[in-house]
């Protein structure tokens, strides 16, 4: 394992800090547009991504701040983003969703980034092999009918990708017992696709049960995926939760911060806390005093004549 | 003699052997069946490790491409009939382009699709369609369609090896077979503008010009039949401006020809309404004002039919561009 349990910590708790920020300021009307925050679901993209190696590429989905923190995103760059400023990773282009930087992509259109990564994996294999394209998707991607071609793909080229599926068991506001039949893992088995699963929150548990597959994948073994159980305690995006809140409730305590912090010390938790409150107290009053995105950056689209 | 299919397929073949970036990526295209219209045929020998046969997932396989450009790959992908674009029309808009503008202009998505579009062979309503009306338009994309009187050739490897934005090229099946056009001494040509040029055509020793055609594609060829006879008939003259960049478009060549005719003809072998010769049509009254004649000439607003006399009557001939031209100039 690469991380200590308190670095762990630490990593979730910039995202679980981050996100609570932004739902708590977005009644303010510092931001434009939408959200869908990670608050309960740190533990998977915290976990995983401990095996990140220079070269690995990230892909995401709309629900990707949390994978852009894990990857090593900045706040005040995600902050900004978010407020429309001209310092935001993008320049204001791309808002919540759409995020890209460095080596992490991420898209709002459901299932449609999954052949997008294999294609990634494709030319990983034929230029850089030895990297990993890590792919993320929930329970509610499976219901594209992209993803299976995606899966066959991978399979058949033998492709460096690890698909990540985190069945938070809703999609949006459907449960997935409205919304899924059949098995998950046996999607991937169909197809041949070696995977795992782990229904915990568990960030140690978590990285202990991703490091052989992503050793796998990045040895050349072609594509893997790992199903975790997960559940997100806010809102799919904001004030739209119609969740029984006494299952909110029970699944909140399963808090991978929870399960966490029993294995720190109170003096190690106490620094962690503050550090991370103060960047995130940074970043948003940073973001706050950065100038709007300027229309002046905005290039054309396509020339009329190239 | 070298057809649009020769040029083509030496155009993918001169980019492979330029870059060892480019691959290309379709259904059924290894030899010796070389792709459904053999466009691709014999560069699977000729490259057998970056010329992949792929399942048949038009959405997959174009979204793999825009995967594979972003990370510094040129991938060319065939999808077989135009119609299957559909399937695609996610991954080529929502996803390949908007990557680039998305990302405040820190990646590049250089992915060529092209794909054979267009009726006049009884494939039926979902084999015989012109369907490039629904990209056009969509921000971040670029549409090219190949014609006679441009080298296919060369627009189609500048397109893959050079333009580091999406392009989707549109190829008429009934091009394929088209010698590329030689000027003779009927026509006269000009060609205008770089990587995908606009033509003019006219005709040789015409004492005026009446008329302005505009047309792209395999429209370009009937469209070419109906200024030799307008010409020999009524001694109508006409010129036909025929952009290779279909969207989005420049306006001023055709602008240049509108203001000295005064009267334009737009063609297109997609169905009439809220097709480019709609848009033509807005923009030369934004440009000209009302002074200048417009006529249009489309396929009929309904599903293309799969017998003979049927499908004639619902796509365009060259026998409607006649009676509109006619009509048009006798205003």
């Amino acid at each position: 394992m690469k991380s200590t349990s308190a670095d762990s910590y630490h990593n979730m708790l910039r995202i679980r800090r981050f996100e609570e920020r932004v739902l708590e300021l977005f009644p303010r009307g510092l931001f434009y547009g939408t959200t869908h925050t990670y608050i309960g679901q740190e533990a998977n993209a915290v976990g995983v991504l401990d095996w990140l190696e220079d070269g690995d590429i990230v892909v995401s989905n709309h629900r990707c701040h949390g994978h852009f923190l894990a990857y090593g995103g900045s706040m005040h760059g995600l902050a900004a983003e978010l407020m429309g400023r001209s310092t935001g990773i993008c320049g204001g282009r791309s808002g919540s969703q759409h995020l890209q930087w460095g080596n992490f992509y991420a898209n709002g259109i459901l299932g449609g980034t999954i052949p997008v990564a294999v294609g990634m994996a494709f030319a990983v294999k034929e230029r850089t092999p030895g990297s990993v394209v890590f792919a993320f998707m929930g329970d509610g991607t499976l219901g594209e009918g992209v993803v299976y071609e995606s899966l066959n793909m991978a399979s058949l080229w033998e492709l460096p990708v690890l698909f990540i599926l985190e069945n938070n068991r809703y999609a949006q506001s459907t449960p997935i017992a409205l919304h899924l039949a059949g098995d998950i893992s046996k999607r991937f088995d169909a197809f041949g696709i070696r995977t795992g699963h782990i229904d915990s929150t568990d960030v140690d548990q978590i990285k202990a049960a991703s490091e052989d597959l992503i050793a796998s994948v990045r040895s050349g073994k072609g594509p893997h995926a790992l199903i975790i159980d997960t559940y997100r305690f806010a809102p799919h995006s904001k004030g739209d939760d119609v969740r029984d809140p006494e299952e909110i409730a029970q699944y909140r305590l399963q808090d991978p911060l929870t399960i966490q912090k029993v294995k720190l010390t109170p003096t190690e938790l106490e620094a962690i806390e503050k550090e991370v409150m103060d960047q995130v107290e940074q970043a948003f009053t940073m973001s706050e005093k950065d100038p709007m995105a300027d229309p002046g950056t905005m290039t054309a689209a396509v020339d009329e004549s190239a | 003699m070298t057809t649009v299919l020769d040029a083509l397929n030496s155009g993918i073949r001169k980019s492979m052997k330029h870059s060892p970036d480019v691959y290309l990526l379709g259904e059924d295209i290894l030899d010796p069946y070389g792709g459904a219209f053999k466009v691709v045929k014999g560069l699977s020998s000729e490259f057998p490790d970056r010329v992949i046969t792929t399942p048949v997932s038009e959405a997959g396989i174009v979204g793999l491409g825009a995967g594979m450009a972003l990370r510094g790959l040129r991938p060319v992908i065939e999808i077989m009939f135009g119609d299957f674009l559909m399937l695609a029309a996610d991954q080529l808009i929502n996803h390949a382009a908007k990557f680039r503008w998305m990302s405040n202009d820190r990646v590049s998505v250089p992915i060529v699709v092209r794909t054979p579009m267009g009726g006049y062979r009884g494939y039926g309503p979902t084999h015989s369609q012109t369907l490039e009306k629904h990209f056009l338009g969509a921000a971040g994309l670029r549409v090219i369609a190949v014609n006679t009187l441009v080298s296919a050739e060369r627009v189609l490897s500048q397109a893959i090896l050079e333009d580091d934005d999406p392009v989707l090229c549109i190829e008429h099946k009934l091009l394929y077979p088209q010698p590329l056009f030689v000027a003779g001494h009927e026509f006269e040509i000009q060609q205008l503008g770089g990587r995908y040029p606009w033509s003019v055509l006219r005709i040789a020793g015409a004492p005026r010009v009446d008329i302005t055609f505009v047309a792209y594609g395999y429209m370009a060829e009937i469209g070419r039949e109906a200024m030799v006879k307008l010409a020999y008939e009524h001694e109508i003259f006409s010129e036909m401006v025929v952009p290779t960049q279909i969207s989005p478009f420049a306006l001023e060549p055709l602008l240049e020809s509108a203001r000295q005719t005064g009267k334009v003809l737009a063609m297109e072998e997609g169905s009439l309404n809220l097709g480019w010769s709609a848009e033509i049509a807005a923009r030369l009254l934004e440009s000209l004002g009302p002074g200048v004649e417009f006529g249009r000439v489309a396929a009929r607003n309904m599903p293309i039919p799969a017998a003979a006399r049927l499908e004639e009557i619902v796509l365009p001939q060259v026998e409607d561009i006649y009676s509109s031209a006619l009509k048009l100039a006798q205003r």
